[in-house]
């Protein structure tokens, strides 16, 4: 990891882009062979490596959905009650008979309309957000800080505080089943992340983010309607918002208001450590990925060495730190 | 004490990358005189006084003032040997009154170490009260208008009781009757023996106020006379006087139909009653001073601000602009003045920076079509003999010329009728500047109409069919090639009020 920063620039291949590209990837490996040291190989059982991946994949979702708002030089504060509001929707519809917390007693939809009810829900809220921030030109900073509290607010008034218990195992199924041995939550991430990718690389709406977040000015100039792309960004943070609520509901089986408090501090977190830059204008997919990815190795390790939560948060702290200064080094 | 001359600037030089922006430049003031400098744009006149107030530090030469040989490594050495300057450019802080805005870093503090209001205000009063401006010192410095703006920069210019004062084209933003009231101020600064030195662009001023003038031309000084000895055509001569090398090979192209007609359009000051017309296969040049409304004619045609007022016919068709979106699907296209600000996007790579205006060209479905993507750019960067490693290069580790060239590709992937280009070669090395000359040559002997705003003047000459010069935000008059010499321009630019009187 300490190769020469020697100009290479003349040569054909550039050692040091090379690095400072795929060096995100160099450290979650040095995290993963330090666990699997540490923890005498426990950490490598696949059952646990598996087991790492679920638990970061609605943290992976969301911050997917980071990616595209942070290249444009936003931020999406709203996304943990985006989640919860889309939860407690999504589970009030699938609701088993003879649960103690109806919403609609004797209610009986297919799981899938549940799904689709709290993935719109996402979708809308979102909208208001790209709203907010596309025609009353509210800074997105403030303008989902808003949005933060307002929707949870409605989540709590939604299931009057409580959670919404006993769910269709169908539903439940997203976030517990396998197929083919592989957990649903990760084969949704993935999913998730390579149509991300795509729509990153290969789309005009991708290449319109990073012409937003390059330079917003360079971008009206050329002909590019910015007030479009807000809304287009920050419905799709919205949207993968709520599919993460589906996925975090389905998991523990329950519908509850308070899901996914301070996940958006973790999605960012996930963000910047994957290179994606504060300035606009820069950032990946498999990044982000990497990113959440080396949250949930760091998560996973410290608990199987017995370190406190408490200790926990101390270490993301310094980790984000850390990653906003590489960040700025790059770009200098 | 009293000296012949208060301040004698030696062999000034300042380089710039690429530029040789002052060239043993000398300027010798009196105290008690209003000493003018004159030239045109990037003549080097705001370089040399950001030398003289410590903004910025010269390559060779030497300063004398006041008696002593000095340095002046910063603003307030400058301030503390008694030279203040108001800036073209105002800097006010919106938020802050009118008064705490005059006594910015130097705030009257009182014995309890806060910061003495009473006393600011009050001195404020005085100051205006002496000086007879109408402003209230406890405004807000964002209510105010811009030439009330102005007249207090001034009054904060005045209130450090310098010796030496220099303005910055101050008349620029205010109405007659604060000029009348400028005027009077500077007559009465002069009586006490404060020398002024007085940068402007305005002929009729010159001859009312100043008593010496000296006159600048690309980084060199040309000559210092009393106003006395000067009229209005002998200064635009001494102002404009350079050798016209044949640096731009101007191809011939046929000049064809019309292609754009613009009538009476209209948007605020800067563009007031703007009619003309634009054929195929013509450069029409616009010529005009800084803030003659050259660069609002082109954003107001492109859409980047609404029109009051005008129409625009495009190959015979009337069209309605309110956004870029609309210019460019009516076959406008735009290269605009300051490249870092609104043309590139720095992180972004050279491919990406290439398409980004043809992109709904390029993806029907909303997916790229990477393959043609790839081979227009390529197509491209070998046409204009783009210096880049690759594609997938950044557009910030270019050159200019080269970031310019790959501005240039962006427009002509959008397959214009119609190129305006602000200022095509600002900040350009030489050999890309002729490169981009040459281009712009080519593009016309294809048939596509270009509209040029240029301060250079070899530029303006060397490649226009006609010239269009502006001045207050009007078309002063247009000049034929054939006619186009830099004393028309120069005399058209500066307005037509003094040549008559």
């Amino acid at each position: 990891m300490t190769a020469s920063t020697a100009d290479t620039r003349t040569g054909m291949f550039d050692t040091g882009a090379f690095i400072k590209k795929y060096a995100i990837i160099g450290i979650l490996l040095l995290f993963v062979i330090a666990l699997a040291i540490v923890t005498g190989g426990n950490f490598l059982q696949p059952q646990n490596l598996l087991n790492v991946i679920r638990q970061v994949s609605a943290i992976g979702v969301i911050a997917v959905g980071m990616t595209f708002v942070i290249i444009a030089k936003g931020i999406d504060l709203s996304v943990g009650s985006i989640l919860a509001l889309s939860a407690v929707v999504s589970a009030s519809l699938v609701q088993m008979p003879g649960a103690t917390n109806t919403l609609f007693p004797g209610l009986q939809l297919p799981w899938f309309v549940g799904v689709l009810v709290g993935l719109a829900v996402g979708t809308l809220v979102g909208l208001v957000n790209g709203s907010l921030v596309a025609y009353f030109k509210i800074a997105p900073f403030i303008a989902t800080l808003g949005m933060m509290t307002a929707a949870r607010g409605l989540a709590l008034i939604y299931t009057d505080g409580r959670p919404l218990s006993k769910l269709n195992p169908a539903y439940n199924f997203i976030g517990q089943g396998d197929i083919l041995g592989i957990p649903v939550p990760i084969l949704i991430l993935a999913l998730v992340a390579l149509a991300a990718h795509f729509m990153l690389t290969r789309t005009r709406f991708g290449r319109h983010v990073f012409a937003y977040g390059g330079n917003e000015q360079a971008a009206r100039v050329s002909g590019i309607n910015i007030s479009r792309i807000m809304l287009g960004i920050f419905a799709m943070t919205g949207l993968l918002a709520g599919l993460a609520g589906i996925l975090l509901s389905s998991r523990i089986g329950s519908g509850n208001p308070q899901l996914g408090t301070g996940i958006e501090l973790d999605a960012i977190t996930a963000t910047v450590i994957g290179g994606t830059s504060f300035n606009g204008g820069i950032g990946t997919i498999w990044g982000t990925i990497v990113g959440a990815l080396i949250i949930g190795v760091i998560n996973n390790g410290l608990d199987l060495m017995n370190v406190s939560p408490f200790w926990q948060q101390v270490v993301k702290g310094i980790i984000i730190v850390l990653a906003i200064i590489i960040d700025e080094r790059k770009n200098r | 004490m009293s000296y012949e001359f208060l301040l004698k600037m030696s062999g000034i030089s300042k380089f710039f990358p690429g530029v040789h922006a002052l060239d043993g430049v000398s300027l010798d003031v009196r105290p008690g005189t209003v000493h003018a400098l004159m030239g045109e744009n990037g003549a080097g006149k705001s370089t040399l006084m950001k030398v003289l107030i410590g903004m910025y530090q010269p390559d060779g030469g030497s300063i004398y003032f006041d008696g002593r040989d000095v340095t002046i490594p910063d603003t307030k050495t400058g301030l503390g040997l008694g030279i203040s300057m108001i800036h073209q450019e105002l800097s006010p802080v919106p938020n802050m009154t009118v008064a705490e805005n005059i006594y910015l870093g130097r705030e009257p503090i009182a014995s309890t170490r806060l910061i003495n209001y009473r006393k600011m205000n009050a001195d404020t009063t005085a100051l205006f009260k002496k000086w007879e401006i109408d402003i209230n010192p406890r405004a807000l410095m964002k209510s105010l208008s811009i030439a009330q703006t102005q007249m207090v920069e001034i009054a904060k210019a005045i209130s450090f009781d310098s010796k030496l004062i220099i303005m910055d084209e101050p008349t620029s933003a205010i109405t007659e009757r604060e000029v009348e009231h400028l005027h009077r101020m500077i007559r009465q600064l002069k009586s006490t023996g404060t020398a002024i030195i007085y940068i402007t662009h305005k002929m009729d001023e010159v001859f009312k106020i100043v008593d010496f003038v000296t006159v600048f031309r690309d980084g060199k000084l040309v000559t210092t006379l009393p106003a006395a000895e000067l009229n209005r055509d002998k200064l635009i001569a001494l102002m404009v006087g350079r050798e016209l090398t044949n640096m731009f090979p101007k191809l011939e192209a046929e000049i064809g139909e019309v292609v754009l007609t613009v009538k009476n359009l209209n948007r605020g000051h800067l563009v007031r009653d703007v009619s003309f017309e634009l054929r195929r296969g013509e450069i029409l040049g616009f010529a005009g001073l800084m803030g003659a409304g050259r660069t609002e004619v082109l954003e107001t045609l492109f859409g980047i601000h609404q029109a009051e007022s005008g129409e625009v016919v495009i190959n015979g068709k009337k069209v309605a602009i309110h956004q870029p979106k609309d210019a460019i699907d009516a076959g406008l296209a735009m290269l605009t003045e300051d490249r870092k600000l609104t043309g590139i996007m720095g992180v972004l790579s050279v491919r990406d920076n290439m398409i980004m205006a043809a992109l709904p060209n390029y993806s029907p479905n909303g997916v790229l079509q990477r393959k043609r993507i790839d081979a227009d750019c390529q197509a491209q960067r070998e046409a204009l003999a783009l210096k880049t490693p690759s594609l997938d290069q950044l557009i910030q580790n270019l050159s200019g010329g080269n970031q310019q060239k790959v501005l240039i590709s962006r427009w002509l992937l959008t397959l214009p009728d119609i190129l305006m280009i602000d200022e095509p070669t600002r900040g350009i090395d030489v050999g890309a500047k002729s490169e981009i000359h040459r281009l712009m040559s080519q593009l016309a002997q294809q048939g596509k109409a270009i509209i040029m705003v240029s301060s250079e003047m070899p530029e303006v000459l060397g490649m226009s069919d006609r010239v269009v010069v502006m001045h207050d935000g009007r078309i002063s008059g247009v000049v034929e090639r054939a006619d186009a010499t830099q004393e028309a321009i120069m005399n058209l630019a500066t307005g037509p009020d003094a040549a008559a009187a």
